[in-house]
């Protein structure tokens, strides 16, 4: 991972030249010469890096020093290094732009990595610098070393070990362009401590190639052309987009297709908001939570167009069960390597999602124009079915006066938020919740760990979220057992003023284990009860934020809007919740999308 | 199915271990692995043998191509290739039997490269079944040690793999 930067039309020095005048390379400085610490500063203002989340340490001091000499962008101070690549990771995420992090070497690296897995998983841009031991300790388990390259090199999309104050500059320009293009992910940028101190003179190189690196970007037009002509002719079409089509800014050209074919439509959890969820063809999300609807309509549609989404165990369930009928299937993607691998695919069409569906609205509008033909294909009699199915399930829960539903304060978050929200979720039944019940009409504002399934994402996100609107009303969605895995934030939350409000579904248990154990485990609640719980009200206040606990059914909504209200503050609400609610429906491991669980008293019969 | 894959990628440390990592984090098989520079420098070219259904075939190659730093890759059984491999064979060759050891050699068209008492080293390249055959047709008692280097492999003909 010595990185010459050849291919980056700056700086061609081999790596033997580097290595043998690297003595030297600062000593010969001129009076234009600046330390590595300024040129990652310069570096990033070039980038128009806005936020910087990160956390001093040994080996990023002299980049700290460079920090506060400038104010090109605002570095926030986490309270754990987790929480501040999460942080960019929710900034990214909200605004479509790379996401920063700065983390020490050592346990600061080391930390981080959770965050990194976390935005891996689900393409997220991120860049992450982290200190490293100066370059002649390396190797000989100096303190705080630890060899980040090797370690992050699985849940990463590329990582660099910059040796040379001279590669630094076209290093973070290759890091940055990597993270955002093609299927984005998070790139590690480790930087040793001599490196920063080390001088050159500063350039930003304007372009990158790479010979080894250059995604695709149009889709092939005959296998298109081969699309339009399978959807036109479906009986039973359903249209499936994922988290790609939210990463990818394709959501209008997506709504724009849907509308003139009125095909229906389901979003993956990643996915949620890539298609206006108020709207008629709109059947909610599939998969192990989704909709009874939706979830037949995968199954048993005859044309299936994949948008962004990878067809994933939590998706499809079984795959040889989802292949048991058999259907035609169309997926964009802009990463080959997710086509064909769970499923095999009869039309891939690789390039990126905005391109191709801008495509495919171009060349539907010219048939329309050539033919004179309608576009509208018939498919009254699959509407009727989905609208039977609808019936069926219909997101239904059983209501109580005396204690508090979870999915009720969702419904009514959505009604006190306008459904406008900025809406974060840790991992758990409330994230499932969160998702069935909160009906998002716009990209970008539902922010949850789809992929790795991280606990004590969701302070971190909605501090991402704020940062990135601040103005927006952006709501944690979290569980007595998630919020605790990022609690010390509520310190950096404080610290920056940020009116976040946390909607902690309180149930005492870690719900979704609860859960599985009642289904598959004879409700043997082995671990899942959380006990010694802090007084969250308390605990809030502590830092300086208001606290309120909800215990009533009839409170929720009164309470939601005094929270809402209280435009500039951060307010925890702890609802104290119907502990044995399940989510439903619920599609067990390993069985088909369509054999669903719709019930407490169903789950016996399954 | 046994497969050969060739690939070029930048000649940058920690190259391997991309590779390597690929394979053992999703659980794909490798028979041999053999790398090294090119005539560009800048460019290392790697052979790996592996094995997998045409569905596992298909995402090693779609998995490596989306390593950054993997210029090219190429299935050499998509077409002709020739593969070849190199052993270094110690055998026992004391007296009477060091005739019949020079007459093996020879039959595999091997090369003995040391020559010692009681020992032969033996050179002997081409495709792994065939080091494998010469393996078999030796005496078990007799091989005091062997080290081979995977297969290297390049298409027939106009198969070219180049930038």
């Amino acid at each position: 991972m010595a990185t010459p930067a050849k291919n980056a039309k700056v700086n061609p020095v081999s790596a033997q030249t580097q290595s043998e005048s690297l003595g030297d390379s600062h000593k010969k400085s001129t009076s234009h010469d600046i330390s590595g610490a300024e040129i990652v500063i310069r570096c990033l203002n070039a980038e128009k890096v806005k936020f910087v989340f990160g956390y001093p340490g040994g080996a990023v001091l002299h980049i700290y020093d460079e920090i506060f000499k400038q104010n090109g962008f605002k570095h926030i101070l986490v309270r754990h290094e987790q929480a501040a690549v999460h942080a960019a990771d929710a900034f990214s995420r909200a605004t479509g732009e790379v996401g920063v992090a700065l983390v020490t070497s050592g346990p600061g690296a080391t930390n981080a990595v959770t965050g990194i897995a976390t935005a891996y998983m689900d393409s997220i841009p991120l860049v992450v610098i982290s200190g490293q031991v100066p370059v002649p300790a390396i190797g000989l388990d100096a303190f705080q070393e630890v060899d980040m390259v090797g370690i992050t090199r699985p849940c990463v999309k590329h990582n660099f070990l910059v040796k040379d104050v001279r590669d630094i500059a076209a290093t973070i320009k290759k890091a940055f362009y990597i993270a955002s293009t093609g299927r984005p992910g998070p790139v590690v940028v480790d930087i040793p401590k001599d490196i920063t101190a080390h001088k050159t003179s500063f350039h930003y190189p304007e372009t990158v190639e790479m010979r080894s690196y250059n995604p695709v970007l149009k889709g092939h037009t005959g296998q298109i052309k081969k699309a339009i002509k399978l959807l036109l002719e479906a009986k039973r079409p359903m249209i499936y987009t994922g988290g790609g089509l939210v990463l990818g800014d394709g959501s209008p050209e997506l709504v724009k297709l849907a509308r003139t074919l009125n095909y229906p439509v389901t979003n993956t959890l990643m996915g949620l908001g890539g298609y206006p969820a108020t709207d008629q063809q709109f059947v909610g999300m599939l998969g192990m939570h989704g909709t009874y609807e939706a979830n037949m309509a995968m199954q048993n549609c005859d044309v299936l167009i994949a948008v962004g989404a990878r067809f994933d165990d939590r998706v499809i369930g079984n795959p040889k069960h989802f292949l048991s009928q058999k259907r035609t299937i169309i997926h964009i993607d802009v990463d080959p390597s997710s086509i064909s691998k769970r499923v095999k695919v009869d039309v891939p069409i690789v390039g990126h999602v905005q391109s191709v569906l801008a495509e495919m609205n171009a060349l539907l509008a010219t048939e329309v124009n050539q033919t004179g033909k309608s576009t509208k294909n018939d498919i009254s009699d699959w509407w009727a079915q989905i609208n039977e199915w609808r019936k069926v399930h219909g997101g239904r829960y059983e209501m109580s006066d005396t204690v508090i539903k979870p999915q009720y304060v969702i419904e009514k978050l959505w009604e006190v938020t306008r459904g406008d929200a900025y809406v974060t979720s840790d991992v758990g039944q409330h994230q499932m919740w969160a998702a069935q019940y909160y009906k998002f009409d716009k990209p970008r504002r539902w922010i949850n760990s789809g992929g790795l399934g991280t606990m004590g994402v969701g302070l971190p996100y909605a501090m991402g979220c704020q940062f990135a609107d601040k103005n927006a009303q952006v709501a944690c969605v979290t569980g007595e057992g998630s919020i605790q895995m990022n609690i010390q934030e509520l310190s950096t939350c404080a610290q920056y003023g940020l009116p976040i409000k946390v909607i902690l579904l309180n149930n005492r248990y870690l719900g979704m284990v609860r859960q599985w154990q009642e289904f598959f485990y004879e409700n043997r609640y082995s671990e899942s009860y959380m006990d010694s719980l802090p007084d969250f009200v308390k605990l809030a206040e502590s830092y300086g934020h208001v606290g309120m606990q909800i215990t009533k059914p009839g409170d929720v909504e009164g309470a939601l809007k005094e929270a809402f209200a209280k435009k500039d503050k951060f307010v925890f609400m702890d609802f104290i919740t119907e502990q044995s609610e399940n989510v439903f429906p619920m599609v067990e491991n390993g069985r088909g999308i369509s054999e669903m669980i719709l019930s407490d008293e169903k789950k016996g019969a399954k | 199915m046994k497969h050969i894959v060739s690939l070029l990628m930048e000649n940058e440390a920690g190259g391997l271990s991309r590779v390597a990592g690929l394979f053992s984090a999703r659980g794909y098989n490798i028979e041999s692995l053999t790398v090294a520079a090119t005539e560009d420098p800048t460019m290392s070219r790697m052979t790996i043998v592996t094995s997998g259904s045409d569905e596992v075939i298909e995402q090693i190659i779609k998995q490596l191509n989306k390593l950054i730093d993997v210029i090219k890759v190429l299935d050499l059984n998509d077409g002709k290739y020739i593969e070849r491999e190199l052993m270094l064979v110690k055998v026992k060759a004391t007296t009477p039997h060091r005739e019949e050891m020079k007459r093996m050699c020879d039959i595999f068209r091997g090369r003995i490269i040391d020559v010692a008492d009681g020992s032969f080293t033996i050179e002997l390249t081409g495709s792994g079944t065939k080091l494998d055959a010469f393996i078999e047709s030796l005496d078990k008692t007799a091989i005091l040690e062997t080290v081979r280097t995977g297969a290297s492999g390049i298409g027939r003909g106009d198969r070219v793999l180049k930038i």
